[in-house]
């Protein structure tokens, strides 16, 4: 892709539209997974006894293990958060460019591909 | 029983014990009876992944489908591929082990190897699709001077592939040893031989239909396990847990935390090798690549993360499983009550415990198939490394034909396997315990940084990359020689110089501190041309118009 095409399609709204989503959606979930993770390890490291509390009284199973199961869930529900986002609105977004682009005529074939990689 | 014996298996995972991940396929086994049933199970399913090489031979002419097998597997298929390539023997049979020992501590290893998965995702997954083709030097190249990042990325992926290729060559041997009643030397020249076999005759085609069948057969072994666990306590988890808390000796301090994670500098450290670890893994790196597009790409995680989640919750169940159906039952235990053939062994009483011989060898071919598909994996992103990276772009500055890539490429899985058969043989006394630890440092602090910031900041330049990389993989091997793990384990030295056994936290720090401040000091015209490409790059980054498309199976 040429600096040309590349700016047209940089000043193209949907673009500027995709970018901006994408990468607010994308820094929130790493920002949520990264702190829920550093939460868990830094109350390990430092009060391990919170974890050891019993869900009910008299039952055996102790906070930690739904805790640490719905981490597991909770890292698998992210990556199904972002992947619905990313199928609809921004696959929308991305085709809108694409057919943008194509329109004007910028857009880069397999062909200038190879000698670009 | 077959694995009547009193020695110490330690085919640990990296991420188990005291010194955490670095224990590794350590210890010595000693050989067992011919276990007939296994055997016969590995037997087809060596028949059947030999097929399917001859099926993919028939498909990989070019490069494209030796790589990548031309970008024809679906999203579905590559997450449980990616799962394949990731849940490891070790990390079967360790994280479980770990469960069986310590309870609560091994869900703890568990979270910290998932949660770099949806960071992968968020961050650099569809990038990293959009801009490469073959292998990430690729993408760490795309806006800067092919010669020294290429080669610095190759001599990163190399590092990486080796150390983990020597840990999963020397565990399989002791594996086998104590599963099969091979000998292991015989285990190692198989598992050597059809790794070349894989992957020269089926390229990634092959490599990856072996790890989605080997994914199949280790989900499929484990939820039976854990099912058939939970159904002794008529699927009541809080009658498993109080009856493991009754038997167990450390009775209620197994659902809790225990002293696996006690300093904040460790916890921290290790948390970042485990999450840009994983994604500075070559052979992780290079299962973008299979995928048409970003969108599969990012499928590819939803579905890896969703599979490898599951086997964790799994483990989880199956060492309790263990400590109340194989730790009470005296089949299992020497005179001194511990397992037979060491505590990693947990996971495999328990498949005997509940589906007998018949079962165990089940268990014993998948651990085995586990090995093989890890390894085929290894061995394609080593060679991909020297023949598309140091022979194609860097010796040949990308003057070459596809004949003659797909050539070296082949011998240099060929000089790889023959290789990893030699140093799985040389090492198997040794203590390796370090190795994998070792491979997650150099690929967070030397791989990582450079895929980040070539991606994320345009202010990268050539210099910056180089230099950035270069510290990184050197701190990374400095420290880990430093730590206990080596300084103290493996040379027997009485006090470690760098107190701490995960150093990403330092390493990776001084990798991007110098990829900032060699790049923000770069003045020369060609830096200047490479802050000024980032521009093209960010937007096919963003878009993939201009990404190479695929070609349908």
């Amino acid at each position: 892709m040429n600096a040309v095409a590349a700016a047209k399609i940089r000043n193209n709204p949907h673009f500027q539209e995709l970018v901006a989503k994408r990468s607010r959606l994308g820094w929130i979930l790493s920002a949520i997974m990264l702190g829920l993770y550093y939460a868990f390890i830094l109350v390990i490291a430092f009060a391990p006894q919170a974890l050891a509390v019993p869900v009910a009284q008299g039952s055996v199973i102790t906070v930690g293990i739904p805790i640490g199961i719905a981490l597991i869930l909770v890292s698998f529900a992210l990556t199904g958060i972002y992947v619905h986002k990313a199928n609809t609105e921004f696959d929308r977004l991305t085709q809108a460019i694409r057919d943008g682009a194509a329109h004007d005529g910028a857009f880069v074939g397999r062909a200038a591909v190879r000698g670009g990689v | 029983m077959k694995l009547r014996q009193r020695l110490l298996l330690t085919l640990g995972a990296w991420g188990v014990c005291g010194t955490a991940w670095a224990d590794a396929l350590t210890g010595q086994t000693e050989k067992q009876a011919v276990n007939v049933h296994a055997i016969v199970m590995f037997l087809l399913f060596v028949a059947a992944t030999l097929g399917i090489t001859y099926w993919a031979s028939k498909r990989t002419r070019t490069t494209s489908d030796f790589y990548t097998a031309g970008g024809g597997i679906t999203g579905f298929q590559n997450g449980l591929a990616i799962a394949g390539d990731y849940m490891s023997a070790a990390s079967f049979l360790g994280i479980s082990a770990l469960v069986f020992t310590s309870g609560f501590d091994g869900l703890i290893y568990s979270i910290g190897f998932l949660v770099g998965w949806p960071i992968i995702l968020f961050l650099i997954a569809e990038r990293l699709r959009n801009l490469g083709r073959y292998t990430f030097a690729d993408v760490a190249s795309y806006r800067l001077q092919q010669k020294p990042i290429r080669s610095l990325a190759a001599v990163g992926s190399l590092a990486t592939v080796a150390l983990y290729l020597i840990a999963q060559m020397v565990g399989a041997g002791q594996l086998i040893k104590l599963l099969f009643g091979l000998d292991y030397n015989i285990a190692v020249i198989l598992v050597g031989v059809l790794m070349i076999l894989y992957v020269t005759f089926g390229g990634m085609l092959a490599t990856t239909w072996v790890q989605i069948i080997k994914a199949v057969l280790l989900l499929s072994g484990a939820s039976f396990m854990a099912l058939a666990a939970l159904w002794h306590f008529g699927f009541s988890p809080e009658a498993m847990f109080a009856k493991a808390v009754e038997v167990h000796a450390k009775h209620e301090a197994i659902m809790a935390p225990g002293t696996l994670v006690s300093d904040p500098i460790s916890a921290i450290s290790l948390g970042l090798a485990l999450m840009f670890g994983t994604a500075g893994l070559p052979h992780i790196l290079m299962r973008f690549f299979t995928v048409a597009d970003a969108k599969e790409a990012r499928k590819s995680v939803f579905y890896a993360t969703g599979f490898i989640g599951y086997f964790y919750i799994l483990t989880f169940i199956i060492g309790f499983g263990a400590i109340t159906l194989v730790a009470t039952n005296p089949q299992y235990l020497d005179g001194a009550g511990k397992l037979i053939g060491g505590g990693n062994m947990a996971a495999v009483h328990l498949a005997h415990a509940v589906g007998g011989n018949l079962f165990l060898g089940f268990i014993s071919a998948v651990a085995f198939a586990t090995i093989l598909a890890v390894v085929a994996g290894l061995a394609l992103a080593g060679a991909s490394a020297v023949s598309h990276d140091l022979y194609a772009n860097v010796f040949r500055r990308g003057k070459v034909n596809e004949a003659q890539e797909m050539k070296v490429s082949k011998i240099a899985t060929i000089v790889l396997g023959i290789l990893a058969i030699g140093l799985g043989i040389l090492f198997e006394k040794q203590n390796i315990a370090f190795m994998v630890g070792l491979a997650f440092a150099i690929a967070a602090s030397a791989n990582f940084p450079i895929i980040l910031l070539s991606m994320f900041w345009k202010g990268l330049t050539t210099r910056g990359a180089f230099w950035g990389g270069a510290i990184g993989l050197g701190v990374s091997v400095v420290l880990v020689v430093l730590s206990p793990t080596v300084w103290v384990d493996v040379l027997g030295n009485a006090k470690a110089i760098f107190p701490y056994s995960y150093p990403a936290l330092f390493s990776m720090a001084a990798a991007f501190i110098g990829c900032w401040l060699f790049s923000i000091t770069d003045h020369s015209v060609s830096a200047e041309a490479e802050r000024e490409a980032f521009e093209a790059q960010f937007v096919r980054s963003q878009t993939g118009i201009g990404a190479e498309g695929a070609v349908a199976h």
